[in-house]
């Protein structure tokens, strides 16, 4: 154990570093983009004078020397202090912990389907290899994997929305409905069954496919052979055996995009009108809106520097042959 | 009693139940109450109107904000927070006797002294097509409570117009003054006179708005909420609207290809009208300091070269009219007796050939550059066909592409060869034609000004007499004089008159009733309820 408080310890005081070089990076790029958020604002009013322009300039910061900028940003983000937007005149903070709760339960609930659904499906393929069930998945999983996710989005609300009427099309809630408790939590629930179902489809074919790979692989090795020489039950072997020793690849794209998830889906969350992260981001790199861009970009960074660490230590829970080492 | 003469009493019994039964109907047909669910897209920054004048932040805040005066669809001023107004003989003295009962959303009654802060102080610094309006001002005064009068340096054509809401909305003095307007706290809240009030913002998601029950327009609004939903797709937008999600759209919410298919729908009928304030005009713009663009005869190849009646039927879907020249022919002063150019690519060669410009063996004789504007598929589209249509005379075109904000800092700073634009102008060429045209506009780093650098004084002198002077003729006059100067040298490839489809669902009625269309404050419209 004091192995692996000195690993993570490490890893974290890294990951301090990290994160603040990231943020220097961030801060050149966003600002390399042609066109800054005064030219856009003037841009849209359909009107501007030099003025006008210019004032803008002065409110967002933008006429001080960028290295006296970059001071600034990186003076307030080691306070914890993610900037103001000033074209939507609210902390950065607060508008990424108004978006946050719509974008997890987006993305979390549709990545915890996919695994679960991905790694079922990928090991049922693999043990029935050459059958005509792994055909199906196979097939099935190749379709989702290839079709544009907004595609199946729109198709989806076709079908269930606007053809059957079954669930909603867009949103989080039915506006003006004034829902309280229960009735407002299935609310939403419906609101999230149609993105939640297009995003998870394509994350469990990436599963699914990735899984079956492995298991394949391993299905055939020595201690395989070994245990259903001893006579084990198949559902053992499958799930004590051969996958705990094929799940490795799915843990690190797992975690990989797992350290994503904040960042939401721009796509789904634009099909379905979802006031998410994804959306803020897209939204603020079209209006160059640099203090939220940052802040998102700064958020990701951490989260996905987490992930890393925690699919590092996961690593080595579930393959006791891989040590951490600080 | 003849049959006759009973035919007839009986008939006119039958009318006089038919009027008892039909006047009580109508007035039921406005009786209060129902939602209203509009697209707005983008998501307006703020609804501050005197800080945000974007076309969603008008739709929205048009509802809370409102101006002294309104348009009727001939462009005609009608009363609005000012119920009279008198103009000197010499045009230089404007007198609005504003409504005595109007009330700000925080119950502060709204006096002269709002009108003065307003366009004197808060727009004068946030706002810059009324600073560039009242700047014409020598003097701004409240004669009493509800009198104000405005005493110009010199006579100016269009000031009425300058009074529509999205270019003097009123502002409340007593929240703002001693302010920095534009960080004000307030600005979350915003407080106006109109019908409805804000209620509540959901980033991203929509904005409500509630009827404001002191409002000083007796029995109205009708409808008890407003709110307008964000749907950034194209696509789902027009979901939203065949599912009845939405019961409005408005400017460029739907794309041109999804308009037949929406128009059909049983439920939902469509309008051009309402947007003739702004009649927005599309063009080429053309940078006019490269080469070969710098030539006229260039310039004039290319109107010949391009068929603006296929861009209106097959890009537009039948939206919108061929521009004949620089002013829009719902805007006030327009000119139709200026050179045609018709579609003839055998004209544009002749042109491009008297040039020198001869073909290579590519076929090419010049290549040019065009940046297509990023909003939407439409502008697209419409790229695809110039560079079609351009090449067919031997010119050879490369797209560009690029986001807004690339765009906007690409035309602005003169990096461009070709672009589409398109601009509102505001009901008089004073107010929304000049500026693209005049040389003393030309600046760089300004969107919107004269991006082109066409310089010719005597087109200077035509908008600048014209604009000084409020005598109608006269100004028709400079105005012609100006159109047909303009239509010779071609600074910019006029496209269309551009109309915008607003579709509404039929229970709701009233929404387009004036030249400001679905900005207009809605305190008429009202729900059919079965």
């Amino acid at each position: 154990m004091p192995r692996i408080a000195a690993f993570v310890s490490q890893r974290l005081i890294k990951a301090v570093f990290v994160v603040l070089a990231i943020a220097v990076f961030n801060f050149f790029l966003v600002h390399a983009a042609p066109g800054d958020p005064a030219q856009v604002m003037a841009g849209e009013a359909g009107a501007a004078d030099a003025q006008f322009v210019e004032q803008l300039r002065q409110q967002f910061g933008l006429d001080r020397p960028m290295i006296e900028q970059l001071g600034t940003y990186m003076g307030k983000v080691v306070q914890g202090d993610l900037g103001f937007s000033y074209r939507q005149q609210r902390p950065v903070f607060d508008l990424l912990m108004d978006r946050l709760p719509v974008t997890l339960s987006l993305t979390l609930t549709a990545f915890v389907l996919a695994l679960i659904g991905g790694v079922a499906l990928g090991t049922l393929a693999a043990m029935r290899a050459g059958t005509w069930s792994d055909t199906a998945i196979t097939v099935v999983g190749l379709t989702a994997y290839a079709t544009p996710i907004f595609w199946i989005g729109l198709m989806l609300i076709l079908l269930f929305s606007v053809n059957l009427g079954w669930l909603p099309a867009f949103g989080t809630e039915t506006i003006g409905a004034g829902y309280t408790g229960w009735e407002a939590f299935l609310d939403r629930v419906k609101h999230l069954v149609l993105p939640v179902t297009t995003l998870a489809l394509f994350y469990m074919a990436v599963y699914t496919r990735l899984t079956r790979a492995s298991i394949l692989e391993v299905r055939d090795m020595d201690f395989v052979k070994t245990a259903r020489a001893k006579g084990l039950p198949e559902w053992r072997i499958v799930s004590v055996h051969v996958l705990r020793n094929a799940i490795l690849p799915v843990i690190t794209v797992a975690g990989f995009q797992a350290g994503h998830l904040i960042g939401g889906s721009i796509l789904i969350e634009t099909v379905f009108a979802l006031p998410g992260i994804g959306r803020l981001a897209f939204e603020a790199v079209l209006q160059r809106d640099y203090q939220v861009l940052l802040g998102i970009f700064l958020l990701t960074s951490v989260v996905v520097v987490i992930f890393n660490l925690l699919t590092d230590l996961i690593y080595s829970l579930v393959d006791p042959r891989i040590e951490v080492a600080p | 009693m003849s049959n006759r003469l009973r035919c007839f009493r009986q008939s006119l019994t039958a009318a006089a139940l038919a009027a008892m039964l039909a006047i009580p109907g109508a007035a039921m047909a406005q009786e209060r109450g129902g939602t209203m669910n509009i697209i707005v897209q983008p998501e307006p920054p703020i609804l501050v109107l005197g800080i945000n004048q974007q076309g969603p932040t008008q739709t929205v805040a048009g509802k809370i904000y409102q101006g002294l005066l309104t348009f009727d669809f001939n462009l005609k001023p009608q009363p609005e927070l000012a119920e009279s107004w008198e103009v000197s003989p010499d045009g230089k003295v404007y007198t609005f006797r504003l409504v005595k009962n109007a009330k700000w959303h925080d119950g502060k009654p709204f006096t002269a002294h709002d009108v003065v802060f307003s366009t004197s102080k808060f727009l004068m610094e946030t706002h810059p097509r009324a600073r560039a309006t009242f700047s014409k001002c020598e003097k701004i005064e409240a004669l009493d409570d509800h009198t104000v009068q405005f005493t110009l340096k010199e006579p100016f054509g269009p000031f009425l117009q300058a009074f529509e809401v999205s270019s003097a909305p009123m502002m409340p003095k007593h929240i703002y003054e001693g302010t920095d307007f534009k960080t004000a706290p307030a600005n979350a809240t915003p407080i106006g006179t109109g019908p409805f009030k804000f209620k509540e913002w959901v980033k991203g998601s929509y904005i409500h708005l509630v009827r404001n029950d002191e409002y000083w327009k007796a029995g109205k609004p009708y409808l008890d909420d407003i709110y307008f939903r964000v749907i950034p797709d194209a696509a789902s937008r027009s979901v939203a609207v065949e599912q009845g999600t939405v019961q409005q759209t408005q400017f460029n919410d739907i794309e041109t290809f999804d308009v037949p298919r929406l128009k059909a729908l049983p439920n939902v009928e469509m309008t051009t009208k309402g947007y003739e304030f702004f009649a927005p005009l599309s063009w080429i713009e053309i940078n006019t300091r490269t080469k070969p663009l710098d030539d006229k005869r260039f310039r004039q190849a290319m109107m010949h070269a391009l068929d603006r009646k296929f861009i209106r039927d097959k890009i537009w879907f039948g939206l919108g009219r061929p521009a004949t020249g620089p002013v829009n022919s719902v805007t006030r002063f327009y000119e139709g007796n200026v050179r045609k150019y018709d579609y003839d690519p055998k004209k544009a060669e002749a042109l491009l050939d008297e040039m020198g410009l001869k073909k290579g063996a590519d076929g090419n004789r010049a290549k040019v550059r065009l940046l297509v504007m990023p909003y939407g598929e439409t502008w697209t589209r419409l790229g695809e066909y110039v560079k079609q249509a351009m090449k067919r005379v031997g010119v050879d075109v490369t797209l560009e592409t690029t986001d807004a904000a690339g765009w906007v800092n690409r035309v602005s700073n003169w990096d461009y060869d070709l672009t589409f634009n398109f601009v509102y102008q505001y009901g008089d060429p004073a107010l929304g034609v000049s500026r693209t045209y005049v040389s003393d506009n030309i600046r760089k780093g300004v969107m919107f000004s004269n991006t082109m650098g066409y310089a010719n004084p005597e087109v200077d002198r035509l908008f600048a007499q014209a604009a000084q002077t409020n005598k109608d003729e006269e100004r028709q006059q400079l105005y012609s004089a100006a159109q047909k100067i303009l239509v010779e040298d071609v600074p910019v490839a006029w496209l269309l008159e551009m109309e915008f489809p607003t579709f509404i669902d039929k229970r709701f009625k009233n929404a387009v009733t004036t030249a400001i269309g679905v900005n207009e404050s809605y305190d008429s419209v009202y729900m059919v309820k079965k």
